[in-house]
């Protein structure tokens, strides 16, 4: 496998990244911060996509929405795929933008026919634009909504069924998912069908006390934690070594930090690799 | 999951919560009252806002040192409430934010915050812009002084410039994008600015109501000779050389094209 797990890629570490050797690393980048015309970022993803395999990771393409996905966001977004040749395209199942306003948060729908049938067709839309197949993640969830028609682990799987679309499994956002619906992670992720996973991610969360509550935060501002850790160590056993990164977009570490959580995820992956050969 | 109640119609669903995101106070329609309720709907609440309100600060980062941390959030929060980004990349947003600021009632006694939030705005702006490369000297002194009258000087991609008649808003934005401790007294007389990206980095420089005139001409097209009488009517004095030098050592242009019926009869041949 040659890539193994990958880091989460910040503008203060632009300069460590660009030259680490680590074996099978690569970066994500969130697409929106380089939907630009031109200058310095640009520059600056190009050169590292020189020497790293770079994944484009959207959070609002808003392909839960009852609207098709705007075009010139998707024509932008095929612009920047075109110049960087990512190693995977990925969005969330989710939806932000809604009547020309975007709202900076992935937010929640109930999963119901109409639903699966307009984001099917928003998946194939982009999927063409992009001349690409796309990974779709699991969302992390706050809220117990009682239309759902679906579950959400069929729902994916049915997406990726009808749209030939792949998974992004996210670790950490099925454990805040369980903690805050109240329902088991492990069983969760053993149901997982893992043929369609592209990717998984890990990150940390947080506690916010400010509601009061045993409420946690998808806050991606702390180090994996150990359930984490041991979830995606279970989820390798079952489904085999698949590209796994390190998410981190708040209180950032010395880069030295995240690569040494970097590591361990590939020391899991390279790990599980020996195991089947 | 069973269902346990009947479905809502995705855009009713949508509508309904993104109006309960802006408008807590607002009475939510049926669809989603069951989920306003639950404390975990603030989660969206915050984050929403706080996307909005760190994105602004971020754009416009010598407005909020100049009012404070505060203070700018707070103003930031009222103007996303009703303002929300119109596109997804957020490094863009805040577009009609100096025009939201003119009319803020609480910033009535910073009459000048609104054009500091426009320098801000250029800068984000020249950050952003398609690279074009930078036209330089060279190309200026191999068109003839004839021909250069009657040339078009195209500002570059990334450039931006304003004059400012009523206060001294580039020394302003400039102390505070700088992060200056500079405290000296300055003159409150009129000033322009004028923002370039030659390389990577974006420049700024102070630049006359007559190097404004000159550049919006040339903006639209208008030929040397002619973007020349426009700044030397907003200037008498002007003297146009050191001027057209220091437009283009900042790299105020990207383009100079000459009329075809002006090139030499050996070349239009």
């Amino acid at each position: 496998m040659d890539l193994t797990a990958g880091l989460g890629l910040k503008p203060e570490h632009y300069e460590q990244a660009e030259a680490c050797p680590a074996a099978g690393l690569w970066f994500e980048v969130h697409s929106e911060n380089y939907l630009v015309d031109g200058g310095p970022r640009l520059r600056w993803l190009s050169a590292i996509r020189e020497s790293h395999a770079i994944s484009l990771h959207g959070v609002a393409l808003s392909l839960a929405a009852d609207a098709p996905p705007d075009a010139a966001h998707l024509r932008r977004l095929a612009a920047l795929a075109d110049r960087i040749e990512p190693a995977l395209v990925s969005e969330h199942l989710a939806w932000s933008t809604w009547r020309g306003a975007y709202h900076p948060d992935l937010l929640p729908f109930p999963r119901t026919g109409e639903a699966l049938a307009r984001i099917c067709s928003n998946i194939s839309i982009a999927q063409d634009s992009l001349r690409r197949r796309i990974a779709i993640e699991n969302p992390s969830h706050y809220l117990r909504i009682d239309t759902h028609e679906w579950g959400e682990i069929d729902f994916l799987a049915e997406i990726a069924r009808r749209t030939g679309c792949g998974l992004l499994l996210d670790v950490n956002n099925v454990f805040v998912s369980a903690a805050n619906l109240g329902f088991s992670a492990a069983d969760y992720l053993d149901a997982f069908p893992g043929a369609p996973v592209l990717e998984i991610h890990l990150a940390g969360h947080s506690r916010d006390a400010a509601l009061g509550e045993r409420l946690l935060i998808d806050s991606h501002d702390a180090p994996v934690c150990a359930e984490v850790w041991a979830l995606h160590e279970r989820l390798v056993r079952r489904i085999g070594a698949r590209p796994t990164l390190i998410e981190r977009d708040d209180k950032l570490p010395a880069f030295e930090t995240l690569l040494a959580e970097r590591d361990r995820a590939h020391a899991v992956l390279a790990g599980s690799e020996a195991i089947a050969a | 999951m069973n269902t346990v109640a009947s479905p809502v119609a995705l855009a009713r669903f949508q509508d309904a919560f993104s109006r309960a995101l802006l408008a807590p106070d607002a009475a939510p329609d049926e669809a989603i009252a069951g989920l306003v309720v639950q404390p975990a709907f603030a989660v969206y609440r915050n984050t929403v806002m706080k996307g909005c309100i760190d994105a602004l600060q971020a754009n416009f980062p010598s407005v909020a040192r100049l009012v404070g941390e505060e203070w700018f959030r707070a103003a930031a929060s009222v103007h996303a409430a009703t303002a929300l980004p119109t596109e997804a990349s957020l490094l863009r947003y805040g577009d009609t934010f100096p025009g939201f600021l003119a009319g803020f009632a609480p910033a009535a006694e910073l009459p000048y915050l609104a054009d500091v939030a426009r320098l801000d705005r250029f800068w984000t702006e020249a950050h952003a812009a398609a690279d074009e490369e930078v036209l330089d000297l060279a190309a200026i002194a191999a068109v003839g002084p004839d021909q250069l009258a009657d040339a078009t000087l195209h500002p570059h991609a990334a450039a931006r410039w304003a004059w400012f008649a009523d206060a001294p808003i580039y020394t302003i934005w400039r102390r505070n994008r700088e992060q200056s401790d500079d405290a000296s007294e300055f003159e409150w007389r009129g000033e322009g600015a004028l923002l370039t990206r030659p390389g990577d980095a974006v420049r700024w420089t102070a630049l006359s109501a007559a190097g404004c005139r000159f550049l919006d001409a040339c903006a639209k097209g208008e030929p040397v000779a002619t973007a020349l009488d426009a700044a030397l009517e907003t200037d008498a004095g002007l003297n146009p050389l050191p001027l057209l030098s220091a437009l283009l050592e900042t790299g105020a242009f990207g383009r100079l094209t000459v009329p075809p019926h002006e090139l030499p009869e050996r070349i239009s041949r």
